[in-house]
């Protein structure tokens, strides 16, 4: 898991290194000693829980091994690989998820920049609006499913045709017709107030006397939040990204209650959990694991590269 | 933004001088877009408990039906289909992982913040590269794993398993709280003679307990909210609220009141808890990386 730790920097350089005068203090061995016995129950307890399993993941990935043949396991070297690369399903999944995470990580970053802007400045219940606003993100994501799923997006009675239909667009059969759009309207309700509260503590942090000098300068809103407010919030965005996509990217519960992976919905964590535990493949699922890990990792990466060209050249 | 009115005219060319009637009416006109768009946001969780309190044949309706016949029917519908054993399992695997996490996380914090040693780093980068990796990723040999121990169902195995995601997420926040601690204060405990507990239990923590409770309260919400694991791993006896209520979706009858009290019900702990406690909640969100 060596490549993770390249995008991991930018969360590093936001709260800085070690303060010079914590390291400055002797570490005397009895120290060293001391910390690394606080230390070791929760790194072996991470191991345990997560490495282990991944490199057992690993090995049965090279495994032949269908539950419902017991006696028939063995070594297949990379054969499961093939079948996933050569299936057609793994390619509609990558897009399916690539999709569906791009989609709401973009969405939930233009309506929490959006919000974050509108919440920080004064105004009358700004606090109770704040508090309704991060609900969506408290709330059960079985429950935001369901919800979504049979009392908003529902064809005759559903609350979003009803509010379409008073501004006299004609009622969508959502569930049925337009499924990805129903999962990633979910995520994206419940995505936004991530982004929002991770923004606004953006917002909140810029310097004033910067602002009211750019003012004084001359410079409109619009100037003032393209070339000093956007600028001071690219890190807080990197971060708010990076950990929105690597929880958006693994998403299974809208799929799994909404859509059961139908029309263009079936993310890579939906298709293992489908092969491991409808088909019982588990060689080719724990291939589908390995891959699934391989892509957040690009992913990730890819987010936040995407995000600095973006930055650098905006600003250049 | 009134400090913007005091600051000097310094210079001629700013010439659109903005009345301070029409920048009052501006300010309401964007409070109004803004509260708009608050509502739009709450309005599926509004929408929900209202229709928990309706009679299922006023809840699925076209045009919508905006006043039911309030009624408590379905919350005591749902308590009949035994919604209670499910609420017992779900508070018992978020509490038992949250006491869990916060007993590992702590002294691990601690240790990397307040104790500094070499390769501070590594540890963090390791912590977070496990938060990053896929629950798919080691599902099958889990999944095998409790099988073959007669662990499937099992409350104090899910237990366990949140543990395993909650903990990075911990240890990152508690550090972000620990590392504000003073070096002046820990040292003078130490030279006072002050042992390790000493300095941890009377020193320290009663300085970062309002994060230690933070990252109790983030880990408690995971936890409680979590289907993927509770859905493959449990089925009867372990079950916990999410893959719970998915049950109430029935193919033949009305069902969406029912559905909206046991989703109201089920939502409302963490709700509740995350209204009261928002302020640290975004700390922990961005993992201690934001102040």
């Amino acid at each position: 898991m060596t490549t993770i730790i390249e995008p991991v920097e930018a969360i590093a350089d936001v709260e800085g290194d070690v303060p010079p005068e914590r390291l400055a203090r002797p570490a005397t061995r009895k120290g060293i000693g001391v910390s690394r016995a606080l230390l070791w129950p929760a790194l072996a307890t991470s191991l345990v829980l997560t490495q282990i399993p991944f490199l057992v993941t690993i090995y049965y990935s090279l495994q032949e091994w269908n539950l419902l043949k017991p006696g028939d396991q063995h070594f297949a070297w990379f054969q499961n690989y093939v079948t996933v690369f050569s299936n057609g399903s793994f390619v509609s999944s990558l897009v399916a998820t690539v999709l569906i995470t791009g989609s709401a990580v973009i969405l939930s970053t233009l309506f929490g920049l959006l919000l974050a802007v509108l919440l920080d400045r004064r105004f009358r219940g700004r606090a109770l609006a704040r508090t309704l606003l991060i609900t969506p993100f408290l709330i059960m994501p079985a429950a935001a499913a369901l919800i979504w799923k049979w009392s908003m997006f529902e064809a005759t009675s559903g609350m979003v045709n009803w509010l379409i239909g008073l501004v006299g667009i004609p009622p969508v059969a959502w569930n049925t017709d337009a499924p990805v759009v129903t999962v990633i309207g979910v995520l994206t309700w419940q995505y936004t107030p991530f982004f929002m509260l991770i923004l606004l503590a953006g917002l909140q942090s810029q310097s004033r006397d910067v602002l009211e000098a750019s003012s004084v300068d001359g410079a409109g809103p619009a100037r003032q939040f393209a070339l000093i407010t956007l600028p001071h919030l690219r890190q807080y965005i990197e971060i708010a990204v990076l950990l929105g996509s690597i929880q958006l990217v693994q998403v299974f519960d809208p799929v799994a209650i909404m859509t059961r992976g139908s029309g263009g919905t079936k993310t890579l964590s939906y298709l293992l959990y489908e092969r491991a535990f409808v088909g019982l493949e588990v060689g080719e699922a724990a291939a589908y694991g390995v891959v699934t890990v391989i892509v957040t990792i690009v992913i990730a990466t890819v987010a936040l590269r995407t995000l600095f060209k973006i930055f650098t050249e905006g600003t250049r | 933004m009134t400090s913007a009115t005091l600051a000097p005219p310094a210079r001629p060319r700013r010439v659109r001088p903005v009345g301070r009637a029409q920048r009052r009416v501006r300010a309401s006109a964007i409070t109004l877009i803004t509260w708009g768009l608050v509502v739009l946001f709450f309005f599926p969780v509004a929408w929900m408990v209202l229709t928990a309190f309706k009679p299922e044949r006023q809840a699925a309706t076209s045009p919508p039906t905006f006043l039911a016949d309030w009624t408590l029917d379905q919350f005591a519908a749902v308590f009949n289909r035994d919604m209670a054993p499910y609420l017992i399992n779900s508070l018992t695997a978020s509490i038992a992982s949250t006491v869990l996490v916060l007993l590992l996380a702590i002294p691990a914090a601690y240790a990397l913040s307040i104790r500094p040693i070499v390769r501070v780093r590594d540890a963090l980068f390791f912590f977070i590269s496990t938060r990053f990796m896929p629950v798919a990723a080691g599902i099958i040999p889990v999944y095998l794993l409790l099988q073959g121990l007669g662990l499937l169902d099992n409350i104090s195995a899910l237990s366990i398993l949140y543990v395993g995601i909650n903990l990075p997420i911990a240890v990152w926040m508690m550090r972000s709280f620990f590392s504000e601690v003073p070096v002046e204060i820990v040292e003078a405990a130490q030279i006072d003679g002050a042992r390790l507990h000493t300095e941890l239990f009377r020193v320290v923590l009663p300085i970062v307990l309002p994060g230690v409770a933070a990252a109790g309260l983030i880990c408690f919400i995971f936890a409680w909210n979590e289907y993927f694991l509770a859905n493959l791993l449990t089925s009867t006896a372990a079950r916990t609220t999410p893959p719970f209520l998915t049950s109430f979706v029935d193919g033949r009858g009305l069902f969406l009141s029912v559905l909206s009290a046991a989703s109201s019900i089920a939502v409302l702990p963490v709700v509740i808890a995350g209204w009261i406690a928002q302020k640290q909640l975004v700390r922990g969100l961005a993992m201690g990386a934001i102040k």
